[in-house]
């Protein structure tokens, strides 16, 4: 009798189970929908952030230098001799990241021993410039001494010198490097690399002069694993050639930090530290910790870096989380208020039967029960439909999201008339990755999701049945349909 | 002795007026009667079947049910009262208009949790006893108003209830039909020995009943047809207005 007086019951009223079933489908869906972009900007957060230090880092330790420290990186390319006049000439300068300062490795093993720490490794990136071209001929006159094929500052000659120089082009190229720990390549750099052939570099390849190259890096200059690559007159074997999530920072080429150390000219020395804490429970007071041993490094925690991403991807953030969640939780109320006044409105139109069915003797919980064993049907159908209207609305933000953009800002200072170049660099410390915004929709959403569509039929049920059920039959009779 | 009504009164309130449904009643049913209540229009007739019905409980006064006290039973005591010794019949039929005619007759066997197959047993005999088996399966709509009225007979005497209270039901019949309906409903309550009380101001079919009373303005006024003024219950039917002055 319940089963098949809840059938006909909704098939008689099948346009109002419907509307009902669509109010609580379009909750759901919101919920649904806002949930999933929520889940995928914080996924394209994580990418971002795992891109700029790698999976499984949870704070990185690095020392800014003063601007004024150091010199420009100069190259030397006056011919010794007038018999240079029309050679070739090929030069390198190695150069560490700037704006970042050496750190000892016994700071590394401080911080490696902290309480908390799970492990710490150090790295090395340095950029690698190379100018190569051919010594300028000198036809004719008298001049002090051949000129290399690059511009002379100070504008024309004397009169002594008016000579014609033969201007060679020259090659000025950059390559960035980074020396890794191989005893620990789970942390630091290589963490999210993915190796597309050859292998990765192990602890056995500590003192060797071996290389990996990047993917695209290899691609440019038709390079394979088996191949020789110079880096300032060293050559490394390369030995493979790896991937690196797209719109991570990576260098172009990776070789043992031992190596990196001697040709940056940085024994014993680091300018990246990457840590693991033993749990995220522990990372704050690691941090503190890592400040106390090194009061003047900038220590920067994966929440932090996420405090300092700008761009389209942080503004999704905030969106989803100021509006999305609001959205959702008032989209949800609103359905199920819309799913309960719908209910009562039916029950009201059901009076007079309900108060027959008193007068037979039905309890007031069976005429409950089945005005909730009605709801019960309807937010079932509404969850169906919410979950599939969500998931199609989370494929369209998918589909339809451009793709949003994450900066990392320098905090460098740069003093007034910096060196040449160097603007250049600093600004490529300012990274930005670029992500496609997915919308994932778990079998967890899916699950909570229906679980909400049918808390909302029952209170919506519970509500109209215990209207139904409080009337004295006599009442209920008296009504006029 | 069935029935014993002592000044039951019966107040409700509507848009803040007082309204005396039942003013003062005074009156005992014995079993097996068949009771005929008349009166016009607003004088207490469905309001004291509902009191005897136990679907409402007196504002005042004791309404006595085989010695029991009705006013002060609670409402889960009522219901059990109801399910098992009383059947309805009401002017408007009623029907759960979703429900097939036997299955409008085994919603009165629901709150006994009658096995299912028992269930349609017993409501396919009683349809058989008001002569409807062969429509059985068809929903009121499809059913005329005399139809709907047997299809409502049926499942007021499916658990053969001690008493059958019966609110105006041939208000929505033509003559024909309700003859039909109030020669069932005696035809039954004789081969049953039930007790049948039948609220209407339809003088013949009150004049069908072993008794009748009159109420005006919530009161007892005649408690016999021979009282009543203007009306002679020798004659015959007789067809009075259906809205009295």
């Amino acid at each position: 009798m319940f089963f098949t007086y809840v059938y006909r019951e909704l098939r008689r009223r099948h346009r109002q189970a419907l509307l009902t079933a669509l109010g609580l489908a379009v909750g759901v869906a919101l919920v649904v929908a806002v949930t999933a972009y929520a889940d995928g900007v914080a996924t394209a957060q994580d990418r971002v952030l795992q891109s700029l230090y790698g999976v499984g880092t949870d704070i990185t330790v690095s020392q800014q230098r003063k601007m004024d420290e150091g010199g420009p990186q100069r190259f030397s390319m006056q011919p010794p001799d007038q018999q240079k006049q029309g050679k070739k000439f090929n030069r390198s300068a190695v150069m560490t990241s700037p704006g970042q300062q050496s750190i000892s490795e016994k700071k590394l093993e401080q911080i490696a021993s902290l309480d908390g720490v799970s492990a710490a490794t150090g790295s090395i990136s340095m950029n690698v410039m190379s100018v190569k071209g051919t010594f300028a001929q000198v036809q004719g006159g008298s001049s002090g001494g051949a000129q290399p094929g690059v511009q002379q500052s100070g504008g024309g000659s004397s009169s002594a010198q008016q000579s014609q120089m033969q201007m060679a082009p020259i090659d000025v190229s950059s390559l960035t490097v980074s020396g890794v720990d191989t005893t620990d390549l789970a942390l630091g750099p290589l963490s999210s690399a993915q190796v597309s052939s050859g292998r990765s570099l192990t602890s056995d390849d500590a003192s060797a002069k071996v290389a990996l190259v990047t993917r695209a890096y290899a691609k440019q200059n038709a390079l394979g694993v088996g191949d020789a690559k110079k880096i300032d007159g060293r050559s490394f074997e390369i030995v493979g050639i790896v991937a690196l999530p797209s719109g991570s920072t990576s260098s172009d080429v990776y070789i043992p930090l031992k190596w990196a150390q001697t040709l940056s000219d940085n024994k014993n020395k680091v300018n990246q530290i990457y840590v693991k804490a033993d749990s995220a429970n522990d990372i704050a007071a690691v941090k503190k910790a890592i400040k106390l041993t090194m009061p003047k490094a900038t220590v920067t925690t994966s929440s932090d870096l996420a405090s300092q991403v700008s761009g389209s991807l942080s503004s999704a953030s905030s969106l989803a989380d100021r509006l999305g969640t609001w959205l959702a939780i008032a989209a949800l109320l609103a359905s199920f208020a819309v799913a309960s006044l719908l209910t009562v409105s039916g029950v009201s139109r059901r009076v007079r039967e309900f108060g027959t069915l008193k007068a037979l003797g039905w309890k007031s919980r069976r005429i409950t029960g089945q005005v909730l064993g009605e709801s019960l049907v309807v937010g079932i159908v509404g969850g169906l439909l919410g979950v599939a209207l969500g998931v199609l609305g989370a494929r369209l933000i998918a589909a339809l999201s451009p793709a949003l953009k994450a900066t990392m800002g320098s905090s460098m200072q740069l003093p007034q008339g910096g060196p040449p170049g160097m603007a250049e660099a600093i600004g490529a410390a300012a990274q930005t990755v670029t992500v496609s915004l997915t919308a994932p929709v778990s079998l967890q959403l899916v699950g909570i999701a229906a679980s909400l569509a049918l808390a909302g039929a029952l209170i919506a049920g519970a509500f109209g049945g215990w209207r139904a059920a409080r009337l004295r039959p006599a009442d209920a009779l008296r009504r006029v349909d | 002795m069935l029935y014993e009504l002592t000044h039951v009164t019966k107040r409700y309130t509507q848009r803040g007026k007082q309204i005396d449904a039942l003013a003062g009643i005074d009156l005992t049913i014995d079993e097996g009667e068949f009771l005929a209540i008349q009166g016009s229009t607003g004088s207490g007739k469905t309001t004291l079947l509902q009191m005897l019905g136990a679907m409402d409980r007196p504002s005042t006064g004791r309404l006595e049910f085989e010695g029991r006290d009705l006013a002060k039973m609670g409402e889960g005591d009522l219901s059990e009262l109801r399910s098992h010794s009383f059947g309805f019949i009401f002017q408007a039929f009623n029907l759960i208009p979703t429900l097939t005619a036997q299955e409008n007759v085994e919603t009165a066997l629901v709150p006994w949790r009658t096995p299912s197959e028992e269930r349609h047993r017993r409501a396919a005999e009683a349809l058989e006893g008001v002569a409807l088996a062969d429509r059985a399966r068809h929903i009121p709509s499809e059913l005329s108003g005399g139809e709907q009225q047997r299809v409502a007979i049926a499942r007021a005497l499916v658990r053969a209830p001690r008493v059958i209270f019966a609110d105006e039901p041939t208000g929505n019949l033509d003559e024909r039909t309700r003859d039909d309906i109030i020669g069932l409903l005696e035809q039954l309550w004789r081969e049953r020995g039930q007790t049948l009380i039948v609220v209407t101001h339809d003088t013949w079919v009150a004049g069908r009943a072993s008794r009748r009373i009159w109420l005006d303005a919530g009161r007892v006024e005649a408690p016999s047809a021979d009282d009543r003024p203007g009306v002679d219950a020798a004659a015959g039917p007789i067809r009075e207005p259906v809205l009295q002055a």
